[in-house]
């Protein structure tokens, strides 16, 4: 199981130490503070949004989720705001690029 | 600490030329020769090539092609700072005493892969450098009360600058009207406010004290520098309205110097956006958090060419494996007082700015008569 390889099929996975109670973010194999294997579990995906901006009609919004992983993803319909709560509708990989079409909460 | 200096320079016009990568490094290289006719090809010791291009082995390449066969040659990239990582290595080389003249070479062209981190995923679908200078001038106008038109000063500023650099990329002035009615490419973001990626190539000759006394009577030494990496991903950032590893930098270099922000005449900073240009001189200690703006506009108004008198990023064009070493020659230029229509009355102490990916990293140098 890799992040990348989950997200190919839809589904948001963290990688955790849970030698040192820490999520690594970016996804790793490794802990980046003490090189352990890492454990997967399913992520949360509700998240608060930080700041965004607008290209065309979507807003693309910088989020925060579980207090550490930072993500840039879509939101298609509302007007978000900063500190608003949003959660994560759908998520994969195309055209090499992840993505994260999300939605206002 | 032995003292390393500038003992020559070469540099190529920023255009949009389809050159291949060794042509632009060779004539930068070609034009430091030129400058600088006491220098023989046996002297260097170090080839140092800055580049984001995917070609291969680049220095022995460029070395080759120059008729120099040097102890040390390879390429180094860092996206948009590798130039000023290139001349901190070859100081180092210097300073250690496994060199002694060091020829450092930039180049790129306009359709650089550096434009892009692939790596940074947490980035999503939003991987061009426009999303992340987005988030910036976003932040930056909540958190300090900045409009459009305010950061519309930047790209005028340094437009109007370009036009006393002939190796510029931009060709005329523009008003805040061009830059607001200028193409939207996001709600926070014109065509207007973006450096442009180009082809370029700017090359220096750095050297041991005592040598570089040899090549020029008016050496510039690097009395200081900090560079200072806090991640790779934009999201990483801990702030979106200052640059952390800037301060940080900047902080280091002037430590080792010896001096301070006071004592800085001329500045080259690495304006890849607008917003940039206000955030660097906050995080670098111009002014205070938020007055960035205050201080550019006084600039502006005065026609004080202090801050980026070459034109920037913005106004020269942005040959990322160049512009580092491109900025490190204006300042050189300017403490020589041979800057032409650019000079800035009696400087003596100079200062770079040139940074990566969001301002991940940073490098920042001091240069003195």
């Amino acid at each position: 199981m890799n992040f990348e390889s989950e997200l190919k099929k839809g589904n948001f996975i963290v990688a955790e130490c849970l030698h040192c109670q820490k999520i690594i973010w970016p996804s790793s194999e490794f802990c980046n503070k003490c090189f352990k294997e890492v454990s997967w579990r399913k992520g949360s995906r509700k998240g608060k949004i930080i700041e965004f901006s607008k290209q065309n009609n979507d807003h693309f919004c910088l989020v925060e989720i579980e207090n550490t992983i930072k993500i840039m993803g879509k939101i298609s319909s509302g007007i978000p705001n900063v500190g608003q709560h949003v959660k994560i509708e759908r998520c994969g990989i195309k055209d090499e690029n992840y993505y994260f079409e999300m939605s206002l909460i | 600490m032995p003292k390393v200096g500038i003992a020559s320079y070469g540099i190529t016009k920023f255009t949009k030329d389809d050159s291949k990568i060794e042509s632009v490094l060779l004539k930068s290289t070609k034009n430091l020769f030129d400058n600088n006719p006491n220098l023989s090809r046996n002297d260097i010791d170090a080839v140092l090539v800055s580049t984001n291009n995917n070609s291969k082995y680049l220095s022995a390449i460029l070395s080759e092609m120059s008729g120099i066969e040097p102890k040390i040659a390879h390429s180094i990239e860092s996206l948009c700072n590798s130039g000023t990582n290139a001349i901190v290595s070859a100081y180092s080389y210097i300073a250690s005493g496994l060199a002694d003249i060091v020829l450092v070479s930039g180049a790129e062209r306009y359709d650089s892969p550096g434009q892009i981190l692939e790596w940074d995923n947490s980035r999503g679908e939003f991987k061009h450098p426009i999303f992340w200078a987005s988030i910036f001038t976003k932040a930056y106008k909540r958190e300090f009360s900045v409009t459009d038109e305010e950061l519309a000063i930047v790209p005028v500023k340094n437009h109007k600058q370009a036009q006393n650099n002939p190796n510029a990329l931009s060709e005329k002035t523009y008003s805040f009207e061009d830059v607001i009615n200028s193409k939207k490419l996001t709600d926070d973001l014109r065509l207007l406010d973006c450096s442009r990626p180009c082809t370029g190539g700017a090359s220096i000759l750095l050297a041991s004290e005592n040598t570089c006394k040899k090549f020029t009577d008016v050496p510039i030494w690097i009395t200081g520098i900090g560079q200072k990496t806090t991640s790779a991903g934009f999201t990483k950032n801990i702030a979106f309205s200052s640059m952390e590893s800037t301060h940080l930098a900047a902080s280091t270099a002037f430590k080792m110097s010896k001096c301070n922000v006071k004592d800085i005449d001329v500045a080259e900073v690495h304006d890849a956006f607008s917003v940039c240009e206000p955030m660097a001189l906050e995080s670098i200690g111009f002014t205070d958090k938020g007055k960035g703006m205050d201080m550019i506009k006084e600039l502006h108004i005065t026609n004080n060419l202090k801050i980026n008198p070459r034109g920037g990023l913005i106004g020269s064009g942005h040959p990322l494996g160049a512009t580092g070493i491109a900025q490190t020659i204006e300042i050189t230029q300017q403490l020589q007082s041979c800057a032409n229509k650019r000079q800035v009355e009696n400087a003596e102490i100079g200062l770079v700015h040139n940074m990566s990916a969001a301002a991940t990293s940073s490098t920042v140098l001091i240069l003195e008569r």
